[in-house]
């Protein structure tokens, strides 16, 4: 299958997605901001990074790329739409995802390896996971508390669509080892369709055993089987 | 004719705001224990051509809906300068 790894001015992730999908045996294309050409990917990425100097706000501006205006329509049509990091807190600026993406509790930049329980396999994302698996997948960066109003919380989880959870190694809650505060300990949601996912952690930098650890791979290996046994979800050529 | 816009962004009430709590903290640091509260927000000052405060008014609060501000989470006020020379609503000498 191919995935297409959207590149906007300030994007740092990637090359990183790319190898992840080398690392599995798959194609990757690069699609540059100011296309509107998915190039018939089965699955879009928005990497992390600082997607214009972070300027106003996070994902604020990219939100505005024209080839954001093809992953709106791709993602309406029921394609795979992955947000990393930047990639998420561009997805709740343009109303892909509910919520909002805030500055960390603590006020300090995270990079580190933090522990996440699978709450759902029910995606396309996670169902190479067992729902309760606990992975090893780093953090990196400054706004990822994820905040919203208590009905949009409560919608979120009778609706199981919150995907991945901060917590402690073995499982429990991450109490103070949220690296960021956020509301519930969330970490990534998806859509209501269920195809479009947000999480800040980064899956690409746990790819493989010398990154420290390889569980980010399990997700990117959802997303070929899920194509694999239904076809494209969407099509993204003209 | 060019008004002046001042935009100022706030985080919502319910919004906790860590930056502010850090503020309040180092101002009790410095001895200003009365402070109880600090919110911090962004000032955003637009220069905009527009014939009538009423019509810059409404495209300013336009603005502030489609990117300013993230309704999620942030409120925002909008304070307009009229032009210089202008004989209506001037403000008040400093």
């Amino acid at each position: 299958m191919r995935f297409g790894i959207a590149v906007f001015p300030g994007t740092w992730s990637d090359r990183d997605c790319a190898r992840a999908i080398e690392v599995l045996g798959h194609e990757s294309v690069y699609l540059w901001h100011r296309d509107h050409d998915l190039a018939g990917v089965d699955c879009v990425i928005l990497p992390g990074g600082f997607s214009y100097g972070d300027h106003l706000r996070t994902g604020a501006v990219a939100r505005f790329a024209p080839l954001m205006e093809s992953v709106q329509e791709f993602a309406a049509s029921g394609g795979l739409v992955w947000g990393i990091c930047n990639g998420f807190q561009i997805l709740c600026e343009a109303h892909l995802l509910p919520g909002a993406l805030t500055r960390n509790a603590s006020l300090e930049f995270r990079c580190e390896s933090v522990w996440l329980r699978v709450e759902t396999s029910d995606t396309p994302f996670t169902r190479a996971c067992e729902t309760g698996a606990v992975l090893a997948v780093p953090v990196s960066h400054g706004e990822g508390r994820f905040v919203a109003d208590p009905s949009t919380l409560d919608r979120l989880e009778a609706e199981r669509r919150v995907a991945f959870r901060y917590v402690a190694r073995d499982g429990s809650a991450a109490g103070d080892a949220s690296p960021n505060g956020s509301m519930r300990d969330i970490a990534g949601i998806v859509s209501e369709g269920r195809n479009v996912l947000g999480m800040m952690p980064h899956p690409e930098r746990a790819a493989e055993p010398l990154l420290g650890s390889g569980d980010g791979l399990r997700l990117f290996g959802s997303v070929v089987e899920a194509v694999a046994e239904r076809g494209a979800f969407a099509t993204s050529s003209p | 004719m060019t008004y002046q816009a001042e935009v100022v962004v706030s985080l919502k009430p319910v919004v906790n705001d860590p930056q502010g709590l850090t503020v309040r903290a180092g101002l009790h640091q410095l001895g200003f224990t009365e402070v109880t509260g600090v919110r911090v927000g962004k000032h955003i000052t637009l220069e905009v051509e527009g014939s009538s405060e009423a019509g810059v008014r409404e495209r300013v609060a336009e603005m502030c809906e489609r990117l300013l501000r993230n309704p999620v989470i942030e409120d925002y006020t909008i304070e307009l300068r009229p032009p210089a020379g202008a004989t209506t609503e001037a403000p008040p000498p400093a």
